[in-house]
């Protein structure tokens, strides 16, 4: 284990080169660049031994790995904004093909305007292509989550995206720890596929089907997804007994003692919102911070067990759904508590779109608007 | 990994509409004094039903479709009506 000062695209890199990578495709895009340069650098160094395919373009980026997997690779891209929209149609590829692809997308405005800033659109964008979608807010869980994510992806056979919000935390310079090699070894034995695609194994890869055949593959994926949440939070308690490191479960929770008022976000958002909390608890008022961890599968259930009846959801988006009261954490909040519409009340904005600072005292300003109008 | 997980892979069985040489209208036939061995028929058939080593057609499998004889440069193949014996 060793101690570094670095940014968060430095602790992903690390993470890719310590995982046992065997092989990485990826197109730079702000503000990912770091990541695919330091790869690239350390496959270069020979501190890392993977092949590297420099690509024309993310489709090629994400078609490149998925192809990788499916002869029995570890693989790896990390992309942005519009390059996570451009890889869309090879995201459903993957996931309908049941390949371990793990990607890290650095989230950012996407376009039009122009725009490079932190905002969720591009990962909430991908919410129904099968993808388990986690959010890290330090540069230690970019790390941690890395490993956890290959673990996850390998087990139940569906792609990960490690989600990071552009400069704030890509950016930002934090110490992290690393993991020693045995250690990594034992959470993270080398991938052993029950098929590969090779000429002696004589089997072929996405066949054409017909309804009765296409349903059942829908059908599993939809249920793995969902069992995928608890293989997450087992794989995070395996880590936590292994280093003693914990960044949360499903949620990351922050003061929930006595609360009425739940303050949900996601990302680097999540971790201010810990400081609007200690200002509003100041004020008296009895708010907690929820930063979801676990985007896809949306842990319905586990939102629902955090709320004591009579309290409310205050929600804090940082993407919208177009033409509706704020974005798809508002949304999936609602439908996941419609069975206690009458005991949680929920309010929802969409903030810090565009990489909109979100300082503490704004976020407590906001608290207290929602708070006014779940009163009425 | 979990082997219960659903893959999206196939593996050769026989075919749901059977052998492909039942499907045949056409039947290929080789010149062998025509033919210089140079293995673009073997290259081209899409069922895999040319030998080789002596060009030899495998009727179980030949489905009729005439790629062999329109791609062999020495016009050694030629095409025949298959009839029903
Ligand atoms: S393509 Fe024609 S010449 Fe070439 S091997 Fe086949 S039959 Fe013979
Ligand atoms: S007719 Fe078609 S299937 Fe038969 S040998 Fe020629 S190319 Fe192959």
């Amino acid at each position: 284990m060793s101690k570094v000062f670095g940014s968060g695209n430095t602790a992903c890199a690390m993470a890719v080169k310590d995982a046992d990578v065997d092989f990485v495709a990826a197109y730079p895009i702000t503000p990912q660049t770091a990541v695919a340069e330091k790869i690239a650098a350390y496959i270069a160094q020979g501190i890392m031994d993977a092949n590297y395919l420099p690509v024309e373009s993310e489709h090629s980026a994400a078609s490149a790995i998925a192809a990788a997997s499916a002869v029995g690779a570890r693989v790896f891209t990390a992309t942005a904004s519009q390059g996570l929209l451009y890889m869309h149609e090879i995201l459903h590829y993957a996931a309908g093909g049941r390949l371990p692809l793990v990607m890290a997308n650095v989230n950012r405005a996407v376009n039009m305007p122009w725009c490079l800033y932190a905002d969720h659109q591009d990962a909430v964008s991908q919410r129904d292509t099968g993808w388990i979608q986690l959010f890290a807010a330090s540069n230690q869980e970019i790390y941690d989550s890395i490993l956890l994510a290959f673990k996850v992806a390998e087990e139940v056979q569906i792609p990960v995206m490690i989600n990071y919000d552009g400069f704030l935390v890509s950016h930002s310079m934090m110490p992290f720890e690393t993991l020693d090699e045995n250690k990594i070894k034992e959470y993270l034995p080398p991938y052993d596929p029950s098929w590969r695609l090779h000429p002696q194994w004589g089997g072929t890869f996405g066949n054409v089907t017909f309804s009765e055949q296409y349903v059942p593959y829908r059908e599993s994926l939809t249920r793995d997804v969902k069992r995928a949440g608890e293989l997450i939070i087992r794989c995070a308690r395996e880590f936590e007994e292994l280093t003693g490191r914990w960044h949360g479960g499903y949620f990351d929770v922050y003061r929930p003692e006595d609360a009425s008022f739940f303050l949900l976000s996601m990302g680097s958002m999540g971790k201010e919102m810990e400081l609007a909390v200690d200002l509003l608890r100041q004020e008296g008022i009895p708010a907690a911070g929820l930063r979801l961890r676990v985007f896809c599968p949306f842990p319905k259930e586990e939102l629902s067990a955090l709320l004591p009846t009579g309290t409310n959801l205050l929600v804090f988006d940082r993407n919208l759904v177009y033409g509706s009261a704020a974005g798809v954490l508002l949304q999936e909040s609602r439908a996941a508590l419609y069975d206690r519409r009458d005991e949680i009340r929920i309010a929802g904005i969409s903030v810090g779109l565009g990489g909109e600072d979100l300082p503490a005292s704004l976020l407590a300003d906001k608290a207290r608007e929602m708070i006014q109008e779940v009163k009425k | 990994m979990d082997k219960k997980i659903v893959q999206p892979i196939s593996r050769p069985v026989q075919g749901a509409c059977g052998v492909t040489g039942t499907w045949r209208s056409q039947r290929p036939i080789l010149d062998t004094s025509l033919c210089n061995g140079c293995l673009i028929c073997w290259l081209y058939c899409p069922e895999a039903a040319i030998s080789r080593e002596d060009r030899d057609i495998d009727f179980t499998y030949c489905k009729g479709c005439g790629i062999c004889a329109v791609e062999c440069g020495k016009k050694a193949i030629r095409m025949v009506k298959e009839e029903i014996k």
